[in-house]
């Protein structure tokens, strides 16, 4: 059977060909069914939660309680013996919803993780992919992205029970569970996506540009830290962000290590109220329809965005690296 | 090919079969407050053994949780550690057509936890309102060492959270600072390891932390949270359990009945609850009877 008649008489396909290519065009059908269907999921939760939000905005009932305008500026909170100016207080006979204290929360424990996350799992990369040996490179490799496969709640137990008892014996801080106990184990969370990524991207740099230096008489420093690591910068920078989208998405460490005592402070020994645990603590209780409800269905959605934001630029600078390592743009 | 249908014909004959039994059982499904689930869970159990045609499920969740399953009709009985509130007294009867019948079925006391090393043994209510709304924030000005007290609470969704918050705080506001920490167990965990805490929850679980003594006033000397003290009274800080039932039938009705039964009421001690004053009980059976004519 040669091509060329074929292209020249197109005989009648056989019921052979026939009946694969029946087949073809099901599996087609299946695969884009099941690829719209995810993005029609992701769509449908998206509008959801938005809609749920929205009463915050629009609905007058809502706005005897709440409005954007107490949620997000300073107000006369407290008693004179305790003045306070953001309080986020949803269950009281005058509810409070300042945004801030969870806002805050939330940037102070991923400032955390970020701060010991980064430079390790960064240095870690640099040494499996440029220096290390073989054999330690295929045994550190898996190991690393084993504890991403460590469920967060093992995580959270072992920072409520163990990391903060030894944290506070350290470093004798009045509060046994606060923000930066919480934010370095969140970062043990972290590590094995910015490690994963960050390796991938140093190990793609193609082993011609490494051998022009070394033929220069580059040192092995000076290969990684001048030639590697600024070519794999897009994706060790996705990997960043990356992990930034799951520290601030990461719930049940947080709840369990950081205290959930929504106080709006910079001081990083005291206990913080995340944006995540707030959802997780509140949103199996509230009344349905309550203005408390919309406010956290708000929240949620600001969440959403936020990490949707993240992985999409995370995304875009993977693909970035792509098109640099393999020539296409310089 | 024959056998597997033979299989098949059979399961299915055998699954109708088990169907049919099983729905001459009659369930009752329990919902609500984490404080009385596990006491819930004792009393379905020894009232199946009781009543084997009975399967009941006890679930908990919170008293919002319970409150909320009895309005949507979910649930045959709704279990709370706080009274209903009149809005959602005013939903069942909109949603459900009906007055919610209130039952207390035990009592419980709020304890105060401090660490075991701490010097201060008593506080009265006034002195824990301030600890608690944040003016007195360390333990020299109630009479302890001079440290920063690290205050803990509950979850603002747990009925302790809003009864301490009701008797205790008159009301006002918890101090942000306070750490909330779900269940009671994990606030006791909390104090046991942090000999500058505070904390508050069910008597009925306190282990490894000391019960500070309550006085009511500035007169008045401290109270122990024992049952003695919870049952008449002298203890400041107790409340009653509740059950809440709309539209019961007979069985949850039977089971209701009881619950507040003598025999009852002795399993609430064994788990390390208060049963209800002898006066109390006699009212709870009374409300009963009044809704449902032939309860005993």
């Amino acid at each position: 059977m040669s091509v060329t008649a074929a292209v020249i008489d197109r005989p009648e396909p056989s019921d052979e060909t026939r009946r694969r290519r029946r087949v073809d065009g099901i599996v087609a059908f299946v695969i884009h069914a099941s690829a719209t269907l995810t993005l029609f999921t992701i769509a449908l939760i998206f509008i959801f939660i938005g809609r749920e939000a929205l009463p915050v905005f629009f609905t007058s009932a809502v706005h005897e309680e709440v409005t954007l305008e107490t949620m997000l500026l300073p107000q006369q909170y407290g008693t004179s013996e305790v003045p306070l100016s953001y309080v986020w207080q949803p269950v009281s006979d005058v509810p409070k919803y300042s945004l801030a204290p969870l806002f805050v929360g939330t940037i102070k424990v991923v400032i955390v993780a970020m701060l010991f996350a980064v430079p390790t799992a960064l240095l870690a990369a640099v040494y499996t992919s440029e220096f290390a040996p073989l054999w330690v490179r295929e045994a550190a490799k898996p190991v690393v992205e084993l504890l991403a496969g460590i469920p967060s709640v093992v995580l959270g137990f072992f920072a409520l029970i163990v990391f903060a008892s030894w944290f506070q014996s350290i470093f004798e801080v009045d509060f046994r569970l606060n923000a930066t106990t919480a934010g370095i184990v969140l970062g043990l969370a972290v590590i094995p996506i910015i490690y994963t990524l960050s390796e991938d991207a140093l190990h793609s740099v193609p082993k011609t540009v490494k051998d022009a230096a070394f033929a220069l008489g580059a040192s092995t420093w000076q290969v990684a830290l001048r030639v590697s690591l600024p070519a794999a910068l897009p994706g060790i920078f996705a990997g960043v962000i990356l992990g930034l989208g799951r520290a601030a998405g990461e719930t049940m460490i947080v709840l369990m290590a950081s205290g959930n005592a929504a106080v709006t402070s910079w001081s990083f020994t005291e206990p913080v109220r995340t944006l995540p645990a707030t959802l997780a603590a509140e949103l199996a209780e509230v009344v349905f329809g309550s203005p408390h409800y919309h406010v956290l269905f708000l929240v949620g959605t600001l969440l959403f965005v936020v990490t949707f934001l993240l992985n999409w630029l995370g995304a875009f600078f993977v693909r970035g690296l792509t098109l640099r390592l393999s020539g296409q743009r310089s | 090919m024959l056998r597997s249908v033979w299989g098949i014909a059979l399961s299915v004959v055998f699954l109708t079969a088990i169907e049919l039994v099983g729905s001459q059982k009659r369930s009752i499904t329990v919902k609500g407050s984490d404080t009385m689930v596990i006491l819930g869970q004792r009393w379905a159990e020894i009232f199946m053994e009781l009543d084997p045609s009975v399967t009941i499920q006890v679930t908990g969740g919170g008293s919002g949780t319970g409150i909320a399953a009895l309005v949507n009709g979910t649930t045959d009985v709704a279990e709370a550690s706080r009274a209903m509130k009149p809005k959602e007294i005013d939903s069942v009867i909109s949603r459900r057509g009906e007055e919610p019948l209130e039952l207390p079925v035990a009592v419980d006391g709020i304890a105060v936890y401090v660490h075991e090393r701490n010097r201060v043994r008593e506080l009265s209510l006034e002195q824990l309102r301030s600890i608690y709304i944040g003016a007195i924030t360390n333990w020299k000005d109630v009479g302890g060492s001079d440290e920063r007290i690290i205050v803990y609470g509950r979850e603002n969704n747990s009925g302790t959270h809003v009864y301490f918050k009701e008797r205790v705080l008159g009301n006002s506001d918890y101090h942000p600072i306070m750490q909330t920490l779900p269940g009671t167990a994990a606030v006791i965990h909390a104090v046991a390891q942090d000999p500058q805490g505070i904390g508050f929850g069910g008597i009925a679980y306190a282990h490894g932390v000391k019960h500070a003594l309550v006085s009511a006033g500035e007169g008045s000397s401290g109270v122990a949270p024992t049952l003695d003290n919870v049952l008449e009274a002298r203890y400041p800080i107790s409340r009653h359990l509740f059950w809440y039932l709309v539209g019961e039938s007979e069985d949850v009705g039977g089971f209701a009945g009881w619950v507040l039964s003598p025999e009852g009421q002795s399993v609430v001690e064994k788990i390390g609850y208060y049963p209800l004053a002898e006066s109390d009980r006699q009212r709870s059976i009374e409300k009963l009877r009044r809704r449902r004519p032939a309860a005993p």
